[in-house]
């Protein structure tokens, strides 16, 4: 078993867990915050994607005790004080989900996107979104909302 | 704004999707739960001679482990096909048995033979791996094309050849004389390539035994829970239908996947049962390429006649499909009345003729995939007449055009009755938003760049609105496809809908309620959509086939009518107004020419204080439809593909897309917007990128996203779409259908757009840069040529 401790949401969080337990079934299994999904078991799909010490993360490929004494925010605690992040506002906005299964990762991923590229000084273009989607699959949406959905959040982050 | 009907409004249902705070099967947890893993077959083909399961029960955490004789002493019906197909000699199709855990022998690689129920999902899988399984290993059968051939290896004792059905539909003698006769005949062999519906949530079960009430509840990943607890019922035996609930709360994703009753839900429920315990199970990716049923997996051959004017004159069509070692609950159908029916197209075709041969083989089970059987039909249509354009020298739109169906209703030869359409209309608006009067000078300008521009068409047409009970009763359906509803008005006036529908992405808990909302000019916000629980909603037929619009709004609104003439004779009498002189609207009830109304919560109130109703009527105000659709509704659209090809790699890259699609009365554009893109990113997929590819000896060989190339978002352009609506004259608003369009039309706009571009007709899907590139070598000698 592995003692592991971590802040996820802004709360410090302490669990013993089987060494072997991953993020994402840590956050799902222990901590019961179920809007990280899992959707593979070859980390492609994405829908597992959280940040990390504020870099976005496919928990599926993190054991827990490797996020020990990390900041985890997880799709539930990406609004604030009830308000929503602009990304979440533009996916409602632009029709950017149908079955919503893959939304939080698209979510976390498109948060962490245009963060970096803000932060690099870099232009986030439709071809640079789509091709930062690469690690992210939609069934339902074709993509086409989720490339506006991340244009239109790009503009107001 | 409105919220009515036409109106693009944002969906209620994203606030707890985009907060994290869906409520999918997996993430519920019962109290007391215990996690099953199947043992599954490694082989493709097998006897089962022993099962050892000493090691795994004496592991840490391990509760049961169950097998398939277990199962049939419990009398747990074996899995059955709900559509019964007559072959062409009269025979019945041959129904092989399908126990949910194999008692004598295994059938495709993945087939379910014990089960470990264990404290933990860990548990459950190291304990899977300890049960020790004997075989008897069989030579498998794995291709449609081979399933037929003299000394294959046999599937099923009761299917001999592995033929389960021979199945013909139109005039054989007379589709032949028409092309003996005509003065082009265009002939293709073309394959439907296997594909995996991969909605992004896994399935997954969580079933509850109640023993003190002697009852079952099912949470489970299904498009259509009551069919499930019907079936689970009536033919598997696991409780009678009032001691089982079957719940299906937010699904991710169907595609028809979601539809059928698998093994593992009826293995939860039963090892529930004998475990007293609560079961879930979860698939794994890998577990779902191995056990959700495919779809297509077709190999045609199909010939074309025309006249000197370019006038179909026959088409003769015949086809393997290859439906997998079972047969899945609705598997027989798609291959022949979903897609044999629809072989006319959009076209005026006097004589049409389909044979279909289903076959069994040692592959995962085969049955409907977005769109079922009309893909495969309108592939092989349009592809012929590009092709068949091609060879004749022709415009391909306008040897469309000129065997367009032009005037409503028609009968095609072929069963289905098309009630309205505007093909001509369709491809119009299409060619304008393409710009394809542009296209000679974008091809000049890829070619500059060193790239092989081409243009594809795709002239489609469905069968939606699934469907007339009557109809498909005869055609040998088990079940009626009608839909129900209930309309129940609150005391203060707020409004829910019990819908049989089920949402699994498409939005009804939005476009629902703009139904409700546009009739009474009420907010959205004051209308609940209840579904996906049998205890809420008495029945309904659930979601597939693009028929939640057209048969399950048409219940509603079907229900609606009745609360509106209760609502009238409620407020006639309170206003004392005749109820001819009533309007309904802005919420309220009104006396036309008058200031006189009553706000719709004070008729809600009316109706259940019921201090002042008319003589004899009864209190309380809700009403329940059920409605049974008079015939198929029938999308169609032109759909435009451009590409460019890089001729040194084989790369395709889809440049521009463009749909024109008649789906009839749109509700709410944005969610059918979201539909097209959707449905034509995985006809893309289809057309480029998606295979399910089996060893010869059955094995599958793309059993992860590692193998299984899905359409990630740098595959796919921004797509062009365009309306075009006729209304549907036999159902209350209008409505056709539109969640299959998009992978029905896609495909052959793909491959025609991809062999336009390199010259040669000959390309088989998915067309990946080594097919293309292979395609453009063979093709060389001929570019030469020219």
């Amino acid at each position: 078993m592995a003692q592991v401790s971590m802040t996820v949401n802004g709360k410090a969080v302490k669990r013993s867990v089987p060494d072997t337990t991953l993020l994402s079934e840590f956050l799902r299994e222990h901590l019961r915050l179920t809007g990280t999904h899992v959707g593979c078991d070859t980390s492609q799909c994405g829908a597992c994607v959280v940040h990390v010490d504020g870099r976005a993360v496919k928990s599926c490929t993190m054991l827990a005790a490797g996020a020990d004494g990390a900041s985890v925010v997880t799709i539930e605690g990406l609004a604030k004080d009830g308000a929503l992040h602009p990304m979440q506002t533009a996916f409602n906005d632009n029709h950017g989900l149908q079955c919503g299964f893959c939304t939080p990762g698209m979510i976390m991923s498109g948060v962490d996107m245009v963060a970096r590229y803000k932060a690099e000084g870099r232009e986030l273009t439709e071809a640079a979104i789509r091709h930062e989607l690469e690690g992210n699959i939609c069934r339902c949406t074709g993509y086409h909302n989720i490339v506006k959905s991340i244009q239109d959040a790009a503009a107001r982050m | 704004m409105s919220e009515g009907i036409g109106a693009r409004v944002k969906r209620k249902e994203d606030k707890r999707f985009i907060t994290g705070k869906g409520r999918y099967t997996d993430d519920i947890r019962m109290e007391n739960q215990a996690y099953a893993a199947f043992v599954r077959s490694p082989h493709a083909h097998a006897r089962v001679t022993g099962i050892d399961r000493a090691a795994a029960e004496a592991m840490e955490g391990v509760i049961a482990v169950l097998t398939g004789p277990e199962l049939v002493a419990d009398k747990i019906g074996n899995l059955i096909c709900g559509w019964a197909i007559t072959s062409k000699d009269g025979s019945g199709m041959k129904m092989g048995p399908w126990s949910a855990l194999a008692t004598d022998k295994v059938r495709y690689a993945g087939d379910a033979v014990a089960v470990v129920i264990a404290e933990t999902p860990a548990a459950a899988r190291l304990a899977a791996e300890a049960v020790a399984v004997d075989y008897a290993e069989l030579p498998a059968v794995v291709f449609a094309d081979r399933a037929l051939d003299p000394g294959a290896p046999q599937v099923h004792d009761v299917a001999p050849g592995n033929l389960i059905y021979d199945w013909e539909i139109g005039d054989a003698g007379a589709t032949d004389a028409a092309i003996a006769g005509a003065h082009h005949v265009t002939r293709m062999e073309i394959t439907n390539n296997r594909l995996s519906p991969n909605p992004m949530e896994p399935r997954s079960a969580v079933a509850t035994f109640d023993e003190a009430e002697d009852h079952y509840t099912l949470y489970t990943t299904s498009q259509n829970p009551h069919v499930a607890r019907l079936v689970l019922s009536a033919f598997y035996n696991v409780a009678p239908e009032h001691k089982l609930r079957v719940i299906a709360p937010d699904v991710g994703g169907g595609f028809g996947s979601k539809i059928y009753i698998y093994p593992e839900e009826i293995v939860c429920l039963w090892a529930s049962m004998k475990t007293k315990r609560s079961v879930k199970w979860t698939a794994d990716r890998s577990e779902a390429f191995l056990t959700d049923a495919h779809g297509r997996d077709h190999v045609s051959t199909a010939t074309m006649g025309f006249d000197k004017s370019g006038r179909i004159t026959g088409f003769k069509v015949e086809t393997i499909a290859n439906l997998g070692a079972y047969m899945s609950l609705f598997s027989s159908c798609v291959p022949t009345y979903l897609y044999a029916t629809l072989l006319s197209g959009q076209y005026d075709i006097a004589n049409i003729h389909a044979n279909v041969k289903a076959v069994y083989t040692n592959t995962v089970p085969v049955d409907a995939y977005r769109g079922a059987g009309r893909p495969e039909a309108c592939y092989l249509i349009e592809r012929m007449m590009e092709t068949a354009a091609r060879e004749m020298g022709m415009n391909p739109a306008d040897l469309r055009r000129k065997n367009f169906i032009t005037s409503f209703p028609h009968q095609t030869p072929v069963i289905m009755a098309y009630d309205a359409g505007d093909f001509d209309g369709n491809l119009d608006k299409a060619l304008k938003a393409a710009d394809v009067a542009g296209f000679p000078a974008r091809k000049a300008e890829a070619a500059r760049r060193g790239k092989l521009r081409g243009i594809g068409y795709s002239c489609y047409i469905e069968a939606c609105g699934i469907a007339p009970s009557a109809a498909v009763g005869s055609l040998g359906a088990g079940v009626g496809l009608w839909e129900s509803a209930e309309v129940r008005v609150n005391p203060v006036g707020t409004i829910e809908v019990l819908t049989g529908s089920h949402s699994h992405g498409q939005g009804h808990e939005t476009t629902f309620a703009q139904v409700v909302a546009d009739r009474f000019g009420l907010p959205i916000g004051n209308v609940q959509i209840v579904h996906g629980d049998t205890d809420k909603v008495q029945f309904g037929m659930g979601t597939y086939g693009s028929r939640s619009g057209a048969v399950g709004i048409s219940a509603i609104v079907k229900a609606l009518d009745k609360v509106e003439a209760k609502v009238r004779k409620i407020a006639a009498h309170v206003l004392e107004a005749a109820e001819a002189d009533l309007v309904i609207e802005g919420g309220a009830v009104k006396v036309a020419g008058t200031d006189r109304q009553m706000a719709w919560h004070e008729v809600g109130l009316a109706a259940y204080t019921a201090h002042n109703l008319p003589a004899g009527m009864e209190p309380g105000l809700k009403e329940g439809a059920f409605y049974d659709p008079v015939n198929f509704t029938f999308p169609a659209g032109a759909y435009i593909a451009e590409v460019e090809v890089d001729p040194a790699t084989g790369v395709t890259e889809v440049v521009r897309f463009t749909a024109a699609d008649d789906f009839g009365t749109i509700i709410n554009p944005m969610i059918v917007e979201g539909q097209v893109h959707g449905g034509v990113a995985q006809g893309i997929g289809q057309a480029l990128l998606e295979e399910v590819v089996y060893a010869d000896d059955g094995q599958l060989l793309t059993g992860s996203y590692m193998d299984y190339a899905m359409p990630r978002a740098d595959d796919v352009p921004f797509y062009t779409i365009e309306h075009n609506t006729t209304v549907c004259p036999n159902n209350p608003l209008g409505l056709k259908g539109c969640g299959e369009a998009g992978a029905i039309g896609a495909p052959p706009a793909v491959i025609n757009a991809i062999t336009d571009a390199i010259g040669t007709n000959d390309l088989a899907m998915p067309a990946t840069p080594q097919r293309v590139w292979r395609a453009i070598q063979a093709a060389r000698p001929a570019i030469a040529a020219e």
